[in-house]
């Protein structure tokens, strides 16, 4: 009764504003640095931060941020809690089966990993990963035993306090880390170039917004200021278009 | 946020910890201190109503009435609390927004549900998606509070029908006795004496009540937990205030803070249970009675 109450209050104090503007939620995990994390004034800060409101003013949309766990990015988007995934999610089939992409925005990543010592075994020993990354499907698949978590802050203090032998993720996420370490992380084994790149997840009856995005991320490939983007947030040996 | 805290990479020692205590973040955190004990504040009663209205109906002589009653306890007791709460939140959400959307979207022909997604059309999401953010996390804070008060509401339904059925038969009979009607008789007689009887059971889920609140960051809703493992998180130098991994101290904040709420808690509802034992006839009540040197 409550809840309808303050359903109906809260219709009647907004529906009055006008659609014109058509408002975006964008949803993002808000714990993967430097491609989406919360800042210390609590706002969603990063890359796909800087680029999504860019984009965003490129498409003439509002768009307001909204801060998800990853375990559950996909389901919620589906139900219609926000209406596009922003969090450096890679193109995969699997995921193009249950939602659309727009095109990437971030070239195919290279993947890596980074252990205690350069020569951790990271084809037969323990490999961490955050839980429904293509990462961990990699993992999977390569013979080593898979340690999954809920967030890739996890995957990383796994291997520091020897839980696993390594952990395995973006290059991107590994690289502050690894360098801010003062050589107690190394990378290890090889790199792995995995999906598509890295694109926006829209719902599959959303065409409308996703060809907005397309269009506004393709000027921004066009006119360079994506590549500085990227330049900016992953270094300048980071992979740019 | 201070002054001395423009440039936190140039701080050091206390006047670094004070400004990283002051942080956006850290302020974010102990607000949500705040939404929990608001959520306390407001489920306990709510549950207590439900729990009072499921006993009074499982008491009923009215056959349905009765059985709605004892089929809500049995139904929310039944299943994991975890399970409730992941089912009822999506299905209160979906419930609501699938409502509005046949009032306000009668000419929509797309189906609600295309595949795996759950689709109504746009007047009908609520809140709406151009609403300030605050809004949806009120609405979040709300399917929460309720669904909390179902779930307690159930377990506090069995502790009260367990101490109206405690108070002794031969009180209900003197004050029949005395012609007074079976309402005059449940007002007068029977509710204010089940509370003593009920008490033990009620504290007990109040304490549980304070231990489930980390539930809340399950149902999306920001609270302590998620801001301790967001905060105490290893911090890169892309944040302002790098840091190793510091979840052990803010789990341990944690662990005080709730240890002082169950103790603060425990406390009072000791005092109160004194209280309630004045003048009653149970073995507390008795002693009372004797140690003020009143006649056994």
């Amino acid at each position: 009764m409550k809840k309808l109450l303050l359903a109906t209050t809260v219709m009647a104090l907004t529906s009055g504003a006008a659609l014109a503007q058509q408002t975006v939620r964008m949803g993002t995990e808000g714990a993967y640095p430097p491609f989406n994390f919360i800042n210390d004034s609590g706002e969603v800060d990063g890359f796909e931060r800087e680029m999504g409101d860019e984009l965003c003013k490129r498409a003439e949309l509002t768009c307001e941020w909204v801060v998800t766990d990853w375990d559950s990015i996909i389901p919620n988007l589906q139900s219609g809690n926000y209406d596009t995934i922003i969090a450096g999610m890679s193109i995969t089939d699997e995921r193009d089966e249950v939602i659309d992409f727009t095109q990437n925005y971030i070239p195919p990543a290279t993947s890596a990993y980074a252990a205690l010592s350069a020569d951790a075994d990271v084809v037969g020993g323990v490999v961490a990963a955050q839980v429904g990354t293509i990462q961990a499907g990699h993992v999977a698949e390569s013979g080593a035993t898979l340690l999954e978590f809920a967030t890739p802050d996890e995957t990383v203090a796994a291997v520091r306090n020897g839980e696993a032998d390594a952990v395995f993720a973006d290059k991107d996420y590994l690289v502050p880390v690894v360098a801010e370490s003062g050589g107690e992380f190394s990378w290890a084994g090889e790199e792995v170039q995995l999906g598509g790149g890295v694109g926006m997840g829209l719902r599959e009856s959303d065409t409308e917004l996703k060809e907005k995005f397309n269009v506004a991320i393709q000027s921004m490939k066009d006119d360079g200021t994506l590549n500085e983007m990227i330049t900016k947030w992953f270094g300048a040996e980071a992979l740019v278009f | 946020m201070l002054a001395s805290c423009a440039d936190p990479s140039v701080l050091e020692g206390l006047g670094w910890l004070l400004c990283y205590l002051t942080s956006g973040t850290h302020i974010a955190f102990y607000w949500s201190f705040v939404t929990v004990l608001v959520l306390l504040a407001v489920t306990a009663p709510v549950a207590l109503a439900f729990g009072f209205g499921g006993a009074v109906a499982a008491r009923s002589s009215i056959w349905p009435i009765s059985l709605l009653g004892r089929g809500y306890m049995a139904m929310v007791r039944g299943v994991p609390d975890i399970v409730f709460f992941l089912f009822f939140v999506i299905a209160l959400d979906q419930g609501i927004e699938w409502l509005t959307h046949q009032v306000r979207c009668p000419d929509w022909t797309d189906p609600v549900r295309q595949g795996l997604e759950f689709r109504v059309c746009p007047q009908a999401k609520v809140p709406p998606g151009n609403a300030p953010q605050v809004w949806h996390q009120i609405y979040g804070f709300g399917l929460a509070v309720i669904t909390f008060a179902l779930v307690f509401g159930a377990f506090a339904a069995n502790v009260l029908l367990g101490g109206m059925q405690a108070v002794p038969r031969a009180q209900l009979e003197t004050a029949e006795a005395y012609g007074m009607t079976q309402r005059q008789v449940f007002r007068r007689v029977l509710v204010p004496q089940m509370w003593i009887y009920a008490l033990p059971g009620l504290s007990n889920l109040w304490l549980i009540l304070i231990k489930a609140t980390p539930l809340l960051f399950l149902l999306g809703v920001r609270d302590i937990v998620y801001w301790a493992r967001e905060l105490g998180s290893t911090k890169t130098s892309v944040y302002a205030y790098p840091h190793p991994d510091w979840r052990l101290y803010y789990f341990l904040a944690l662990l005080v803070f709730y240890l002082c709420m169950t103790r603060v808690s425990e406390i009072l509802l000791g005092r109160l249970t004194r209280n309630l034992s004045r003048g009653q006839a149970t073995a507390a009540g008795e002693a009372q009675r004797k140690a003020a040197g009143g006649v056994a």
